[in-house]
């Protein structure tokens, strides 16, 4: 009977028992795992949420200079809604006729520039590796900044600028 | 490749002889429910565990949302349970895991009782077991308050009344666990650090210790 055993094809007793219960003990795993990698990665797998359109004052009060104007977005971080809205800032100038909003974050690392700060005349600056743009948000060479600040989409109604998403630009 | 990958860790940590000595450790025929059905009885105490790693698990996820703080905690648990996928799995692992760890504890309790198993030479581990039972209620009091609504806020004021009232020290009992002159937010706070951080370091110093004893001195012999 043993040298029978030995010759029959396919799989031991052994070996079919390991398996079956090495994939009950996955299954029952995995059920217990899945859940809570779902609900831990539920982040990467939300959309972003919308960005309304915010008034921040007539076209006629920005000028060549490059003008910090802050404002208020409504939006929901998990649970949490600051009352009034979330600051942000945007730098408004006049190029010619058009109208440029440029986001105050630095395309480096994501700090805050500012424009002629750290005693710089004609750029923006960012205090924390020393990038520079020029006025129309465009990266210094030589500066760390890979890419021109982002740009807030423009609407004008009734004379009154308007401001929505952030979008990069080229 | 696992297994070149196993060879060359093993090679290196020798962990072989590790699992090898739990999984070639005999389970003796009278605390087997494969030989006497009765035997399952056996089973409440690795079930505990298992129900334990299932609420450490669940409670690492949880609290990737969860903040405590009493502007913020019941919005969080609010916001976890409703907002986030599988969030009512995960909040249900962890509360009803709760009562079944205290049930299933209780019952381990009752076997080991019932069955003699405390008597010399264990009744060291009967006094560890102990400790782990009441540092699992400790878990489960400190637990219940953190979603912060009426339910919590008034257990654990029933709760913190009720250790008022050993004599002597009571008052200082009910000052350490509410951290201010009110449940509020200082109590929510070490509430929470109790809850996460002392009692389960305490629990599993514990039950390394009931593991290691078990293992020393064997299961106790059939009745």
């Amino acid at each position: 009977m043993s040298e029978n055993k030995q010759a029959k094809p396919g799989m031991s007793r052994r070996k079919f028992l390991t398996y079956t219960i090495a994939s009950t003990a996955g299954f029952l795993g995995s059920g217990m795992l899945f859940p809570m990698v779902r609900f831990a990665i539920d982040p990467l797998l939300q959309k972003g949420s919308d960005t309304k359109f915010v008034d921040i004052g007539t076209v006629s009060e920005f000028g060549s200079k490059p003008k910090a104007v802050e404002f208020r977005i409504q939006r929901k971080d998990g649970w949490y809604q600051e009352k009034g809205g979330e600051k942000a800032t945007a730098w408004v100038l006049k190029e010619g006729s058009e109208i440029l909003a440029l986001s105050p974050i630095c395309k480096h690392l994501g700090c805050t520039v500012k424009w002629e700060g750290g005693g710089r005349t004609n750029v923006f600056y960012c205090p924390c590796h020393g990038g520079e743009y020029t006025k129309d948000g465009v990266n210094v060479p030589g500066t760390p900044p890979p890419k021109p600040l982002d740009v807030y989409a423009t609407k004008i109604e009734g004379g009154r600028l308007l401001l929505g998403a952030v979008k990069e630009r080229g | 490749m696992l297994k070149n990958a196993y060879e060359w860790l093993d090679k290196r940590l020798d962990i072989t002889p590790m699992w090898r000595d739990i999984a070639d450790h005999e389970v003796p025929e009278h605390v087997n429910p494969a030989h006497h059905f009765s035997a399952f009885i056996y089973c409440f105490g690795g079930l505990t565990f298992f129900i334990v790693v299932i609420q450490i698990l669940s409670g690492m996820f949880l609290a990737l949302y969860y903040v405590p703080d009493i502007q913020n905690a019941w919005k969080s648990v609010d916001y976890l349970q409703n907002e986030i996928a599988f969030g009512q799995i995960v909040r249900g692992m962890h509360h009803w895991g709760a009562s079944v760890s205290i049930v299933m504890l209780f019952l381990h309790t009752l076997r080991v009782f019932f069955t003699g198993s405390y008597k010399h030479p264990r009744e060291f581990n009967w006094v560890i077991g102990m400790s782990i039972f009441f540092v699992m209620l400790g878990l489960g009091f400190t637990g219940y308050l953190l979603p912060w609504d009426n339910k919590a806020y008034f257990a654990t004021k029933v709760g913190i009344q009720i250790a008022a009232s050993v004599p002597y020290v009571g008052g200082a009992i009910a000052t350490f666990l509410q951290g201010g002159e009110i449940v509020g937010a200082q109590t929510l706070a070490r509430f929470f650090a109790l809850h996460v951080f002392f009692l389960p370091a305490v629990l599993l110093g514990l039950l390394g210790a009931h593991f290691v004893l078990i293992r020393r001195q064997g299961i106790s012999g059939p009745l």
